[in-house]
């Protein structure tokens, strides 16, 4: 980087300060983006928006043996305004689907979904239902999709895994 | 000894239940059908006009004061939509475990039939959802409404034999 | 002069106006919706007139999945995972009701250790169920140990499912004709050694949740719903029970081998909301000496399952049959036209028939009472919308 810096040496004083900065920001991007993801990954807090049945086992995941607080995820009581992620629990009917795009519009960037249980995914065993809509990935962008019916708390907490493993390797604009 | 218990309630129940039907059939002699009577739960059939008469003479004499399910099926071949009553009740104890349905069956292309709900407070939520599953209009109900499907429904009632679900 | 008595004329008209528009609009229109802490996937629209609710309007559906619809393209044996997912954690009672209507249909006898495992199945279900509706009503109240407790001691019986059954929730194990599989080895003792635990870490809940003088004052004399009304409104199970009448399917029209087994109807006068939630506590206890006479009587070897075809067409005719679940009674009526798939099958369910008692209880009480008015009627969404 001095090599960049010295070499030619640059003649306007506004070149030498611009090119001071880009220095600054490269040498920090690294690691302030390192501590940023590590913060936003332990403290991920979900909306409290039960969409169906799945609900019942992400119940049992903040319970004390399949305890998920310890990874963060506590649910916020909270309004949605302050949580940064969405759970998709299950089956999306046609009465809920604007309800649900409603609230993930009024979450702050930046935000994230998990697609719990199969009819999330693609609908599941009522694909030839009159009201159900087939996977909510029509609706919401989808980051991890959790399979199963309705999936284990175990389950859940390995999705959660995954979701901490693509936010730490995202980069901080 | 258990068994002749047993054997006992029974003989009580069928006496009790047949004596039902037979004072029914007194009042109302040709204006009803019984279609089955075996343990514990008998149906009759009546003309859509006296369904209220005879639901408050049954009220009244026998004690039948909640519903336990209300709904319709729909039988197209015959043209009709048949009107189901599940009649129990919680007040006369020789009665207790006794259901009784009381149906009538109402034209499928203009179904209207009139509402309980001033005799038997609690079919309210069961006609409202019967007027939307299936369209028949409830005379008398304060609220034949949308319950259960979405605000934007514009498709035929969805418990009709003639909605296909989608890909069957 | 003139002048200035008009001005105060109109100036004293205005005002009188602007105190009669306040007025009319005090009434606040509050939408208690799917995204709350405190309503579950429902949605209710209330009008509150300062702190006094003045009306109450239900909105179900936003769980509404067509499940009878959906029976009708399914055949006898396809039905069972898709009726089982309304009462997802108590699903062995909403399949118990299914499989007494079909053999009720056909024609059929369970033999007698099929019926004694189905009917052990149930119990333990109320258990968790109960124990379920104990942890959301602890979140609802603010009381979070109270969701901690039950949540945790739920497990306990969840592992006696995963050990016969292979899943915690949803096990698709009472069919008709009898049950899947045999209980497995060694199964009973375990079994003693769980519910007698469970029994004693429920005696403690009545010192941290039942007795606590929050909770008794935010539950006791709320919610009235007095004797006559109750039964006009036609509401089922602990709703019932806790206005006087002491109505209990088990006990009135005895399924399976209900009829050899003793146990008291729990019932209270009191009619409140305190009554609502102490009785669901009262029958998990009679739950644990059922399930003790069960495992006591249980024949020690037999068939528990009547080989019935995959594709059976079930005779012409109609059943209608009830089962007592956590939250009341529970039932089928199955019309069949002599098909292999049901003509119509119509399920009511306990919620569904305790909704109308929702407005009549709210209205007129405070709002901070809603929550605890609210989840005592044991009011579970997605088995109300099916």
């Amino acid at each position: 980087m001095l090599k960049e810096l010295l070499d030619p040496i640059p003649s306007n004083f506004n070149i030498l300060v611009s090119k001071l900065g880009d220095m600054l920001v490269e040498s920090l991007e690294e690691p302030l983006g390192y501590t940023i993801n590590w913060g936003r990954v332990f403290s991920l807090w979900p909306v409290h928006l039960e969409t169906s049945c799945c609900s019942v086992e992400f119940g049992a995941a903040s319970s004390p043996r399949y305890d998920v607080e310890r990874f963060g995820m506590l649910e916020a009581f909270g309004s949605l305004r302050q949580c940064d992620l969405i759970v998709v629990q299950g089956t999306v009917t046609r009465k809920m689907a604007p309800r649900l795009r409603m609230v993930y519009d009024q979450m702050p960037e930046p935000k994230y979904v998990i697609a719990m249980g199969a009819c999330a995914i693609t609908g599941g065993m009522y694909f030839d239902s009159y009201n159900v809509l087939p996977g909510c990935d029509g609706i919401v962008p989808v980051d991890v999709y959790v399979p199963g019916c309705p999936p284990r708390p175990e389950t859940l907490i390995q999705g959660a895994f995954l979701l901490q493993e693509k936010i730490k390797r995202s980069k901080i604009k | 000894m258990d068994s002749n218990i047993e054997l006992k309630n029974e003989n009580i129940l069928l006496s009790v239940s047949s004596e039902i039907l037979k004072s029914i059939t007194d009042k109302f002699s040709n204006r009803i059908k019984i279609i089955y009577d075996i343990h514990n739960r008998s149906k009759i059939m009546v003309e859509p006009e006296s369904l209220v008469e005879t639901a408050i003479f049954l009220r009244d004499n026998f004690g039948f004061d909640h519903v336990e399910s209300a709904s319709g099926t729909d039988y197209p071949k015959e043209e009709k939509i048949e009107i189901n009553y599940h009649l129990g009740t919680y007040s006369n104890s020789d009665l207790l475990p006794y259901v009784l349905v009381l149906s009538t069956k109402v034209d499928r292309e203009d179904p209207k039939s009139n509402s309980l709900i001033n005799i038997l407070p609690s079919v309210e939520l069961f006609e409202r959802e019967t007027y939307e599953m299936l369209g028949v209009y409830f005379i008398g109900h304060p609220r034949n409404e949308r319950f259960l499907l979405p605000e934007d429904w514009a498709d035929i009632p969805p418990l009709r034999k003639d909605f296909r679900s989608k890909g069957r | 002069m003139s002048n200035l008595e008009e001005k105060i004329d109109e100036a004293k008209k205005l005002s009188m106006q602007i105190v009669k528009e306040t007025e009319a609009d005090r009434l606040m229109t509050l939408s208690v919706g799917p995204q709350h802490p405190g309503s579950g996937h429902f949605r209710f629209v209330i009008k509150v007139d300062g702190d006094y609710i003045v009306n109450v309007d239900p909105d179900p559906g936003y769980v509404h999945r067509g499940h009878e619809k959906m029976c009708e393209y399914r055949n006898y044996f396809q039905n069972l995972p898709q009726l089982e997912r309304p009462a997802l954690h108590d699903s062995s009672n909403i399949l118990y009701s299914y499989c007494l209507a079909v053999e009720d249909l056909v024609g059929i006898n369970v033999p007698r250790r099929g019926q004694f495992i189905r009917a052990i199945a149930s119990e333990l279900d109320r258990l968790v169920y109960t124990q379920y509706w104990l942890a959301i009503y602890g979140i609802f109240l603010g009381h979070s140990t109270m969701f901690m407790w039950p949540a945790g001691d739920r497990e306990l019986i969840i592992d006696l499912f995963e050990r016969f059954s292979g899943h915690r929730v949803t096990h698709c194990f009472s069919i008709p004709g009898g049950v899947r599989n045999d209980f497995p080895y060694n199964f009973k003792e375990k079994c003693l050694t769980q519910v007698n635990y469970f029994e004693k870490r429920l005696k403690e809940y009545e010192h941290i949740f039942y007795n606590n003088p929050l909770f008794r004052q935010r539950t006791e004399g709320v919610g009235i719903l007095p004797k006559e009304d109750a039964i006009k409104l036609g509401v089922t199970g602990s709703v019932l029970r806790a206005s006087g009448v002491p109505y209990d399917i088990r006990k009135v029209e005895p399924y399976d081998i209900y009829d050899e087994i003793d146990f008291k109807v729990q019932h209270m006068k009191t009619c409140d909301s305190f009554a609502r939630s102490y009785i669901p506590y009262l029958d998990m206890i009679e739950s644990c000496h059922i399930i003790r006479q069960l495992l006591d009587k249980i024949p020690e070897s037999g068939d528990v399952r009547v080989k019935l075809q995959g594709n059976m067409k079930g005779p012409p005719g109609e059943s209608f049959k009830r089962v007592e679940s956590g939250r009341g009674a529970l039932g089928y009526h199955i019309v069949s036209d002599g098909a292999s798939r049901p003509y119509r099958v119509k399920i009511s369910t306990p919620s569904f028939r305790n909704l109308i008692a929702l407005s009549y209880l709210l209205v007129g009480s405070k709002l901070g009472d809603m929550p605890s008015i609210y989840w005592s009627l044991n009011y579970w969404p997605i088995e109300a919308d099916r």
